[in-house]
C-alpha cells in the first residue's frame, strides 16, 4: 500500500506539468497580499516593504491568466487607493499596466531558471513603482528618496520564495512514471 | 469538404484581447484620477471601498497589537514606576496651571461682556486612538478611530498633549482620516507668540520641516520662537501651540526669508489624539461694493467675481 506522497518543496521544472489553481487559492493569496500591504508598518520596515500585491498578481498573471487579468489587477489596485487613501486610480493603473506587460512576457518568463525570472520580474516591479511615482509626481509630489527604489527590489527576491511556495498546491502528488 | 469555420469554436473564446481591456482601463483610471483631484464626487465610492476593507484593516493592526502585548508584558516593573512617577510629577505641574485657568477663564468672560466681544464658547473635545499610518511615503496621513462620543466631525482639529497635530480631512462610517500638519498639501494659520507676527505654516512632505512662507526677510522672527494657532481661519481654536522655529535664513538677495520650524507635536509618534469640536461658523465674508473693485481695476471693464 502506497503512503500518500507530499509533493517536493524545490521549483517545478519547466516540462514539469502542473494541475490548474483552484480560484479560490488565487482569491486567498490576492486577500493575503492585499492584508500584508495594509500592515501598518513605519520606518525602515516600511521602506523595505515590496509591493506584495503587485507581486502576487504579476506571479497569478504568468500562471494562471484566465483567472488574473487586466481587469482584476485593476480592481485590486482600486482597494488599495481606498487602503492607502491616496488618490483613486493610481494603483489601479499601475497594476494594470503590470498586467498587461505579464500577459506580454509570460510565455517567455518561465523559460527561465528563478534568479533570471526574478531579474525580468524586478523590471516589471520597478516600472510599476514608477507609475505610481509619476501620478504622484504629476499630482504634485515631492520626489521620495531614493529608498522608494529599494522595496520593488525586495519584491524581485521574494520572487523564487513565491514561485515555490505557491505552485505547491499545484503539484501532481505522484510522479508521472509510477503511473 | 467542409468549410473552415469562420470563427474559432467557443471554447477558445477569452474577451477582448489584453491590450484593449489595457486601454480601457487605462482610461478609466485616469479618468478616476482627473475626477478625484478635481472634483469631490467619488467619496461614495470610496466610502464604499473603505468598509469593504474595514475589516481588513482591522486584522493588520492585529500583529502590531499582539506585538506590543508581548513587549509590555515584558516591561519590568521599575520602568512602570518610573514611568508613574513621571506622570504624577508632570500632572502635579499642571494642576497649578489648571486651578488657576478656571478663575481665569471666568475673568476673561466678565472682561469679554464687559467689551461686548462674542465669547469664544468653550471648545469640546474627543479621545481618539491612531489605528495605523503613514503607509504611503508620500502623503501624511492617519487613520483614527470613531471617538468616545460618537464620531469625529469633518474639518475638525486634531492635537495631542503638545501641539497641534492636524485637521481631519474624510470621516469613514468607522474611522476618519487626519491630514497633519506636515503633509505638502496643508496649512495652519499662526502667529509668533513672542512677538505677535502672523503667518501661515506650509507643510513641506516627508521628511521635510514644515516652513514659514512669504515672511519679509526683517520679519520679526527669531531661532526658537513658538508658534501658535492665530485661530483667524475659523478651523483651529487659536493660542494652540504648533511648532519652534529651528532655522533662519535671511538673504538680502531673496524677496523672503527662509523660516524652518519643528512640529512640537508627536506628529508621527502620538498615539492617542484629542479632536476638538469645529468651531462656529464664521460670519460670511462682506461683499466689496462694486464700484470699489472697478476703480482699482480700469479699463478691465465689468467687474468680474471671482
Amino acid at each position: 500500500m502506497a503512503l500518500p506522497r507530499v509533493p517536493p518543496l524545490y521549483p517545478a521544472q519547466p516540462e514539469e506539468i502542473l494541475r490548474p489553481a483552484r480560484p479560490w487559492f488565487v482569491a486567498l493569496t490576492l486577500a493575503l497580499g492585499l492584508y500584508a500591504n495594509l500592515l501598518p508598518l513605519e520606518g525602515a520596515t516600511l521602506a523595505l516593504r515590496p509591493d506584495f500585491l503587485a507581486l502576487l498578481l504579476l506571479y497569478w498573471c504568468i500562471k494562471e491568466p484566465r483567472y488574473v487579468g487586466v481587469g482584476v489587477a485593476w480592481f485590486v489596485g482600486l482597494l488599495m487607493d481606498v487602503g492607502d487613501a491616496t488618490l483613486l486610480g493610481q494603483h489601479a493603473l499601475a497594476y494594470a499596466v503590470l498586467a498587461y506587460a505579464a500577459e506580454y512576457f509570460r510565455r517567455r518568463v518561465l523559460r527561465f531558471p528563478l534568479w533570471q525570472q526574478a531579474a525580468q520580474v524586478a523590471v516589471l516591479l520597478v516600472l510599476c513603482a514608477a507609475l505610481v511615482l509619476l501620478v504622484r509626481v504629476v499630482g504634485g509630489a515631492p520626489l521620495p528618496r531614493w529608498t522608494y527604489a529599494v522595496a520593488p527590489l525586495v519584491g524581485a527576491l521574494l520572487w523564487p520564495v513565491i514561485s515555490v511556495v505557491l505552485q505547491w498546491p499545484q503539484r501532481p502528488t505522484r510522479s508521472p512514471s509510477e503511473l | 469538404m467542409g468549410h473552415l469555420p469562420a470563427e474559432p469554436p467557443p471554447f477558445f473564446h477569452r474577451g477582448p484581447s489584453p491590450l484593449a481591456r489595457l486601454a480601457f482601463f487605462g482610461l478609466v483610471s485616469l479618468a478616476l484620477l482627473f475626477a478625484d483631484t478635481r472634483y469631490r464626487t467619488l467619496e461614495t465610492l470610496r466610502e464604499g471601498a473603505a468598509i469593504a476593507l474595514f475589516p481588513l484593516q482591522q486584522a493588520a493592526r492585529v500583529p502590531g497589537m499582539v506585538l506590543g502585548r508581548i513587549a509590555a508584558s515584558f516591561a519590568s516593573v521599575s520602568a512602570l514606576a518610573e514611568e508613574n512617577a513621571k506622570l504624577r510629577q508632570q500632572l502635579a505641574a499642571q494642576a497649578a496651571n489648571a486651578q488657576g485657568l478656571a478663575s481665569e477663564r471666568l475673568e476673561n468672560a466678565r472682561l469679554r461682556a464687559l467689551l461686548g466681544i462674542q465669547g469664544d464658547d468653550g471648545v469640546d473635545a474627543t479621545v481618539v486612538e491612531v489605528l495605523f499610518a503613514g503607509r504611503d511615503p508620500f502623503s501624511q496621513k492617519l487613520f483614527v478611530g470613531r471617538g468616545s462620543e460618537g464620531p469625529v466631525q469633518l474639518g475638525a482639529a486634531v492635537i495631542d498633549a503638545d501641539g497641534v497635530v492636524g485637521q481631519v480631512t474624510r470621516v469613514h462610517p468607522h474611522l476618519a482620516e487626519v491630514t497633519l500638519i506636515t503633509d505638502k498639501d496643508h496649512a495652519v494659520p499662526v502667529q509668533v507668540e513672542r512677538s505677535g507676527v502672523r503667518s501661515v505654516l506650509f507643510g513641506a512632505g516627508t521628511g521635510r520641516l514644515p516652513q514659514l512662507r512669504f515672511m519679509a526677510p526683517n520679519a520679526d522672527v527669531e531661532v526658537g520662537d513658538t508658534l501658535v494657532t492665530s485661530g483667524i481661519d475659523g478651523t483651529y481654536p487659536p493660542g494652540l501651540a504648533v511648532a519652534r522655529v529651528v532655522a533662519l535664513e535671511r538673504d538680502a538677495g531673496q524677496v523672503f526669508a527662509r523660516i524652518s520650524a519643528r512640529p512640537l507635536a508627536g506628529v508621527d509618534r502620538s498615539r492617542h489624539l484629542l479632536v476638538l469640536s469645529v468651531p462656529v461658523a464664521l460670519p460670511p465674508r462682506p461683499e466689496e461694493p462694486a464700484d470699489a473693485e472697478a476703480a482699482r481695476k480700469p479699463g478691465s471693464g465689468k467687474a468680474r467675481r471671482p
